[in-house]
């Protein structure tokens, strides 16, 4: 276990006595084996008590140390600093304004997710005393992965499309939808499409594709705002040359 | 001061909050509810939690086992009028999560999978991959959208309850993002505030875990039960305490020390069972509190393995096969490659014992309710108790579902049964107080000790003298030196003096929360006088049903230490016992 | 008192920003080059219908160094602009056969087989 000496950049920003936001560099002494989020906690407890960042489970699940670092959209505690030169400069996520120091909100977002109504709606009523529903390994597969979002928001922080029009539901909320859309228990998607099938919704999305490469959970929001695309796509066909189709 | 009227308050917005919160809206949508919480739901601990949740639901099973497996699990110090509710309403619960959309792991056929875990006679863990606590705390989250009667306050810290007429009507707290105080007019609250492993400081616990619901219900002069009984999650990663699931040892990992040998058989858990094997109920599938005790053991022999983080043993997974570990443990893998650099499909992963749950907590009966009249309080921070000594892996996520709705319906019945309004004069005084104390320590600038200074002091008292064994001059001196902190608490300096997101005075208010706690622990560890599950005391070796079948109850003192009563344990059908896990019986 | 700074974010020169950002510009951007193309077809085929000379003239003009270079960056930018497409193609047209999906290499690799096996056909029919 080896010790290195990094500069910490971190941008600083108190709404009460700046006008804008500035960097501060910190000298810290850290293991090599530590994540940037360490390197943060030790100059909050020796260096600097008013710097201010969101943290918790220090294990890459519960989403509130998204940041830049080093201009990357990063969970400071899955940042090892074994990765980085003896220079680190972290950023308050992109795409979000800045409330303190790394500190971003939060509300947008939420208010994004709740838009898709990300819960399930049930095909049939099932009372519960009649069981679980039925979903073989292979139908839980189809959505799996999309459930795995731990709603970092990084890829928000690292798609270009939300920074230049904020109103984009973005990649994590589109994503939310189309796990309930591809649950096989679910019966909601028509409901979804009048929020995700919109300009705003998926059709504002280019595929730049920053969002799954940037992505800690492999979640791949890239490829579910691609596949909503399609489906949406195939509905339009069908309404218009294939009317006798619909339901 | 800005006064939201509500019916009901929540304090802590994890699985048992929002459960709570969900079953509220369902009951009577006309109902207001605040959830209010110091992080945004989804940043809630529960997501940590990685192996699963026991509810009966194979034919193979019965409530009968579920009930010995966790009242023998907890060393009969568990209520077992709670555990009986408990085990009848798990089924239920998992089932609702499942149609509410949780993407539980299932059998070929479609319906749920369920796996083994330690102290269980039989498989009865429902799971999804090694993210359960993950998926459940995302399904509720997500459910809870569905409910606009459920106003949150996301990014709010509880700072008092307010309590007037001999009951709980509300509480204040501090908007976190303006640095504004609140008061919550409200005719129930229910704090689902979580646990507070963060005291110690090696722990799977994330840092939000510091006991402020706890000491929130303890200051306001409820009493906390059990403190003394902290669960080591044997298998940690040793350079951070990042968690490795039960479920690792219940797919089938087993545990070695320097040696190769599986320890496990010299500690009553034998005989050895072959790998690739499990058997349940025994060797690496025998209970929390008897594991961590093994490594104890194994360290004191010379028998662990050294790393650069301390002693360790191995668990070693390698025989499950790629395929199996990244379908039922992907997570644990990651976790491992991550933060270890050590692939667990090619190598045994050193671990050891870690602080991961407090089977203490606000003291509740099966109503979920506690002795202030308005108050109710649900999961880690609530002690009903069905844990007991020892909490078994995986009921504690079924609990949250459990008792997060019971406490819901108690405070719908509390609410309903014909309550004067309050005395908003009264109630604001209160208020204007609790802002007051708020804003004199933000404006502290003389203090002599810093935060950090007190916490580590605390940390490194906890870890040194409450650990897996305890001795009585140890936890007498541990009793002293949290005693001391607390005193010293009065003079700490806070250097931030900016209203909006001020982490400085949050970690000031959680210390504070932190020292209440530990007091409770410390004092109730230096009482108990005997060995019962997770309380191992080297000076008092046995249990001691004769005197000390008995829950701890401490009550709050703002000076001086707490006030130590005891409680009968609730004994419906199984006296006291051997706990046996070693597999000859079978 | 909150004050939320919103960074500035510049509406013209965002992309220079990061790589990937210039690695799907220069995937936008390869589509004029296409465009170009089709544009240079068509006017193939207007001069083909001006009568013999002029469409003589035409071929004449692709075959001077000019319009060979032209041909050359056109085609650089149609083979980034097609393999840049083709390998995102698993993400937005996943298949799953059984529980497993179909690894994202065979889809790729299919787009690849059918692109060659088109251009052959052009090819033998060209000759």
């Amino acid at each position: 276990m080896s010790e290195r000496q990094i500069q910490l950049e971190v941008l600083r920003y108190n709404p009460e006595t700046d006008s804008e936001p500035r960097y501060q560099t910190y000298s810290v002494p850290c293991m090599n084996e530590w994540v940037v989020l360490d390197a943060l906690n030790y100059v909050k407890e020796h260096l600097d008590p008013t710097l201010s960042y969101r943290w918790s489970c220090h294990m890459a699940v519960c989403g509130s140390c998204g940041m830049m670092i080093n201009g990357e959209p990063k969970l400071a505690c899955k940042a090892f600093i074994h990765e980085y030169t003896d220079q680190i400069r972290v950023d308050p996520m992109a795409n979000f304004p800045i409330e303190r120091d790394l500190v971003t909100s939060v509300e947008d977002f939420i208010a994004k997710l709740a838009s898709v109504k990300p819960y399930l709606i049930p095909k049939e009523d099932k009372p519960i005393s009649a069981g679980e529903f039925k979903q073989t390994p292979a139908e839980l597969k189809k959505f799996k992965q999309y459930t795995l979002c731990i709603n970092c928001m990084l890829c928000y922080a690292a798609c270009p499309q939300y920074g230049l029009v904020p109103e984009f539901l973005g990649p994590a909320a589109i994503s939310m939808a189309h796990r309930y859309n591809q649950d096989s228990r679910d019966g909601g998607r028509d409901q979804r499409q009048e929020v995700i099938a919109t300009d705003t919704g998926v059709w504002e999305c280019s595929f730049v594709g920053a969002c799954s490469e940037v992505c800690p959970k492999h979640v791949d929001p890239a490829g579910a705002l691609q596949q909503v695309k399609v489906a949406s796509t195939i509905d339009w066909y069908k309404e218009h040359l294939m009317p006798w189709m619909k339901k | 001061m800005e006064i939201v009227k509500t019916d009901i308050a929540i304090i802590g917005a994890g699985g048992a909050g929002l459960r709570a919160a969900i079953a509220l809206a369902e009951a009577d949508p006309k109902l207001r509810i605040a959830l209010i919480s110091k992080v945004y739901p989804m940043r809630s601990h529960t997501c940590a939690a990685e192996g699963g949740a026991a509810g009966v639901i194979k034919s193979d099973d019965s409530m009968a086992l579920h009930f010995g497996d966790t009242v023998g699990g907890g060393d009969w110090l568990s209520d077992q009028d709670a555990v009986e509710y408990f085990i009848q309403e798990a089924p239920k619960e998992l089932t609702q999560l499942e149609h509410w959309g949780c993407p539980w792991s299932r059998e070929p056929d479609g319906s749920v999978a369920v796996r083994p875990f330690g102290g269980m006679k039989i498989k009865r863990t429902w799971f999804a991959a090694d993210k359960s606590g993950f998926h459940i705390l995302h399904t509720l989250f997500q459910t809870s959208l569905k409910y606009p009667s459920i106003q949150r306050f996301d990014e709010y810290y509880a700072t008092d309850l307010l309590v007037e007429d001999g009951r709980c009507q509300g509480l204040t707290a501090l908007e976190i993002r303006s640095g504004q105080m609140k008061q919550f007019q409200a005719k129930a609250v229910i704090i689902a505030a979580g646990g507070g492993g963060k005291m110690f400081p090696f722990t799977t616990n994330g840092n939000i875990k510091t006991g402020d619901g706890m000491a929130l219900a303890y200051r306001a002069g409820t009493p906390l039960k059990d403190m003394e009984f902290v669960q080591y999650h044997p298998t940690g990663l040793p350079n951070n305490g990042i968690l490795l699931t039960e479920g690792c040892r219940g797919e089938g990992g087993v545990l070695f020390n320097k040696d190769g040998r599986r320890y496990l058989q010299d500690y009553g858990m034998g005989p050895e069972t072959p790998i690739g094997q499990p058997v349940l109920k025994t060797m690496e599938l025998g209970p929390r509190d008897r594991l961590s005790q093994a490594f104890w053991g194994e360290q004191k022999k010379g028998n662990t393995v050294s790393t650069p983080w301390g002693d360790c043993v191995l668990l070693d997974m390698r025989h499950l096969g790629e395929k199996k570990i990244d379908e039922r443990l992907p997570l644990v893998r990651d976790l491992c490659i991550s933060y270890l650099g050590k692939d667990p499909v090619k190598e045994p992963i050193p671990i050891r014992p870690v602080v991961h749950y407090m089977m203490g907590g606000i003291h509740t009966d099966t109503r979920a309710a506690t002795r202030l009249p308005g108050l109710f309080a649900a999961g880690e921070c609530a002690c009903v108790s069905i844990n007991g000594a020892n909490r078994l892996g995986s009921n504690s996520l079924t609990e949250l579902l459990v008792f997060g709705k019971r406490a819901a319906l108690s405070a719908i019945e509390h609410i309903q049964s014909g309550l004067p309004d309050g005395k908003g004069a009264a109630l604001a005084a209160q208020a204007q107080a609790s802002e007051a104390r708020i804003s004199a320590l933000m404006n502290k600038s003389n203090g002599t000790e810093t935060i950090a200074g007190l916490r580590k002091e605390m940390m490194d008292t906890m870890e040194t003298n409450v650990g897996i064994y305890r001795t009585g001059s140890e936890l007498a001196t541990a009793c002293d030196k949290i005693s001391e902190l607390r005193q010293r608490y009065a003079n700490i300096a806070l250097h931030d003096k900016t209203h909006v997101y001020n982490t400085d005075l949050m970690q000031a208010l959680e210390l504070g929360s932190m020292l209440d706690c530990a007091e409770a622990v410390t004092v109730g560890a230096r009482d108990r006088k005997e060995s019962r599950g997770a309380h191992q005391r080297l000076d008092f070796t046995e249990r001691d049903d004769v005197n000390l079948l008995k829950h701890t109850l401490t009550h709050y003192h703002p000076t001086d230490p707490p006030r130590v009563e005891y409680l009968d344990v609730v004994i419906t059908q199984s006296q006291p016992g051997v706990r046996d896990y070693s597999g000859a019986k079978k | 008192m909150n004050k939320p700074y919103v960074r500035p974010l510049s509406k013209t020169s965002w992309f220079l920003t990061q790589t990937r950002y210039k690695r799907y510009m220069a995937r936008e951007v390869t589509c004029l080059f296409i465009f170009a193309y089709t544009f240079l077809l068509v006017w193939g085929l207007k001069r083909l219908s001006e009568g013999p000379d002029a469409f003589n003239a035409f071929v004449q003009a692709l075959g001077s160094p000019l319009g060979v270079l032209f041909n050359l960056v056109v085609l650089i930018a149609a083979v980034y602009h097609s393999t840049s497409w083709f390998n995102v193609t698993p993400q937005a047209m996943p298949i799953q056969r059984g529980e497993e999906f179909v690894p994202g290499k065979i889809i790729v690799g299919a787009h690849y087989a059918l692109w060659a096996v088109a251009s052959l056909i052009v090819l033998v029919l060209g000759v």
